[in-house]
């Protein structure tokens, strides 16, 4: 099968939604044909489809997902970008107080098919307000879908399948991402939300992790595997809804589960799966949950501390030994 | 003949003025009321002393026109044609309201007329009404967007943010700001240092008109000079309605705050009354028809009130319905 990076399956989905439906339409902070997108996601799309439909906006986080919802609720379909996922703080009210809600607080009457797409994560050094993993935020808002793919076929899968949907995905891509290969099929397909993907099986050990993290954990899996510690890596690939049932499965088998993610550890992605693990499979639990994740500091600048608080295969391979 | 006509539309458009302000008004009257004995739920933030802005703007829409409204939204929706019934119906919780109970007085929509929702955050509906405009203009239709916010809201970052786009992307949308004097409590002297906030579309490029937001019809006027600019293409317009909400903020709020003499100099200038006695001046209606269309108001908002009551609450289980489309 063909190799694309993860970049060029976005835009790739993010093509063909819009050569498929007319109403499918991109906004966001330098995405048009000056720039492309700062991490040149849409690079190309302004010369296809034109800046009508791939539209430079004012740096207005607010109003460019305000003006998604307005433009969603009455019969289009806007991808929204912003630049960089701590900005969505600065929209955080459209987000979650407006797209969010609109469906549930008018009874069902309105739809709103909004994609915001982002990215997260550390690992170049941009230092804390362009560094953060913040998918908890939106996990915690009924109403948003949540995606996070790690490889280039789950992030075309899935992008297409947020565009096609009729309600607001938030969906998460993380920067050290985008140059990342993988197969992707030339034929269509699209992902369904809420089914996770085995990327590794093993026997002894599940991992459960997601976007950069399932690449770390694979790498960890791979150097376990020496040491005769058989690991299975579990990709969710969507947080919002999150699919329970291959998590169980995978620890009825194991007995054991790491939870690795890179946001912060109270009250993020890896404490909501270990609570779901701890209330639902208990049972088939062998050893205490464990769990990687950050630890609750904003992200430093200097490489050395940067890299002091971003979980890596070291302390993935340390949680998985300590209840192997 | 034709000009005879034209005069007819003319009197056919004020009565229906007439009879919408009205209808706002009484409606308000009773959910005041209903709320005094205990059948309202939460808060609520009456219109009463602003029905010029929403009728002399609505009167100005079609049906497939859009409308952004906020928390003191039930004039929005009547003025946009929402039904009395299904409108207090929310109000009181029912299951037969608009939002199925689940929105209430804050969050009143009725797709189907337009009414793209009620926001109960201060500033938010902006961004919308931008979008709805973005809409219009990629689907290439002939529609308008009035955008409802109050002088308050004229102060948040989603004000600067909104208008700067709509103009630069030529939207066709209609700001519409009620200035009411207070946010709240706080008076306008307080939170900014300009009197007109129709001044700051300066800021923007586009026009800013200020109008007396107590006459309908200098609502209707400046509002029909803004749609006409829309539809040319030439984008949004900033219209400030300088009014007054002869009840406090919300719910029981006594309203201290407001200077002695203030509120009487405002009822004398009350939108309803000025209209009636316009419509008596001009000969358009007979006292004896404006009782009748008051008796036809009283009536029709009775049959809401009593639809609202009769109708059940919705089940539990209906929390957990629409989270997702």
């Amino acid at each position: 099968m063909r190799k694309i990076t993860y970049r060029e399956a976005l835009r790739e989905a993010l093509r063909e939604e819009m050569r498929r439906d007319p109403s499918v339409f991109l906004l966001g902070e330098d995405i048009g044909r000056y720039w492309g997108g700062a991490f040149k996601v849409t690079d190309g799309l302004a010369e296809e489809f034109g800046d009508e439909r791939v539209r430079d906006t004012p740096i207005s986080e607010s109003a460019i997902i305000g003006t998604a919802v307005g433009a969603a609720i009455t019969g289009m379909r806007p991808v929204a970008e912003i630049m960089f996922g701590d900005l969505t703080a600065l929209a955080m009210d459209q987000i979650a107080n407006q797209a969010a809600k609109i469906c549930y607080m008018f009874g069902g009457q309105a739809k709103c098919p909004l994609v915001i797409r982002t990215p997260f994560g550390a690992g170049v050094n941009i230092a804390s307000h362009h560094s953060q993993s913040l998918e908890a935020w939106f996990m915690h808002v009924p109403g948003i879908n949540v995606a996070v793919p790690s490889t280039p076929n789950d992030a075309k899968g899935l992008l297409k399948t947020a565009i096609r949907g009729e309600n607001p995905v938030f969906f998460c891509e993380h920067k050290l991402l985008y140059p990342i290969e993988g197969e992707v099929p030339e034929e269509e397909y699209t992902i369904p939300f809420g089914v996770a993907d085995v990327k590794r099986e093993g026997a002894d050990v599940t991992i459960v992790a997601t976007l950069f993290m399932v690449h770390k954990a694979l790498n960890a899996a791979a150097h376990l595997e020496k040491e005769d510690i058989s690991v299975e890596v579990v990709d969710p690939r969507t947080l919002t809804p999150l699919d329970k049932q291959a998590m169980m499965k995978s620890v009825k088998k194991t007995g054991r589960i790491v939870v690795v993610s890179e946001d912060c550890k109270t009250a993020g992605v890896s404490a909501e799966i270990a609570a779901i693990i701890a209330e639902e499979a208990i049972d088939y639990l062998d050893a205490p949950i464990k769990r990687v994740a950050e630890p609750d500091t904003p992200i430093p600048f200097s490489p050395p501390l940067e890299r002091y608080v971003i979980p890596d295969e070291k302390a993935i391979i340390k949680a998985v030994k300590e209840i192997a | 003949m034709e000009k005879q006509l034209a005069q007819n539309l003319e009197r056919e458009k004020l009565i229906g003025m007439y009879r919408k302000m009205l209808e706002i008004r009484l409606f308000e009257e009773k959910v005041f009321e209903l709320y005094g004995q205990n059948l309202v739920p939460g808060t609520i933030h009456l219109y009463a002393g602003q029905e010029a802005i929403a009728v002399g703007v609505c009167s100005n829409l079609g049906k497939d026109d859009y409308i952004t409204s906020t928390h003191r939204g039930h004039g929005h929706c009547i003025a946009k044609g929402a039904d009395l019934k299904r409108t207090m119906a929310e109000i009181l919780g029912k299951e037969t309201g608009y939002c199925k109970g689940k929105g209430g007085s804050m969050h009143i929509a009725d797709f189907n007329i337009g009414m793209l929702g009620a926001t109960a955050v201060v500033g938010a509906g902006l961004p919308i009404a931008v979008g709805a405009g973005l809409s219009i203009k990629l689907r290439k239709t002939d529609q308008i967007v009035a955008c409802f916010f109050g002088e308050g809201a004229s102060n948040q970052g989603t004000f600067h943010e909104s208008i700067n786009l709509a103009s630069t992307w030529k939207l066709p949308v209609i700001f519409v700001c009620e200035n009411n004097l207070y946010a709240m409590g706080t008076r306008q002297s307080i939170a900014m240092n300009v009197e007109n906030i129709a001044d700051r579309a300066v800021a923007y490029g586009i026009p800013g008109v200020v109008v007396d937001g107590n006459d309908v019809l200098a609502v209707y006027e400046a509002v029909q000079k803004g749609v006409e600019r829309a539809k040319k293409g030439e984008g949004p317009t900033l219209i400030e309605c300088k009014t007054y909400r002869q009840k406090g903020h919300s719910r029981v709020d006594p309203a201290k705050y407001r200077p002695k003499g203030e509120v009487e100099e405002w009822l004398a200038r009350d939108p309803i009354k000025r209209l009636k006695e316009k419509l008596l001046q001009t000969n358009t209606l007979t006292k004896t028809e404006i009782q009748r269309i008051e008796k036809e108001v009283v009536t029709k908002i009775e049959e809401a009130v009593k639809f609202a009551i009769e109708s059940p609450y919705p089940s539990s289980e209906e929390a957990l319905e629409d989270v997702y489309a």
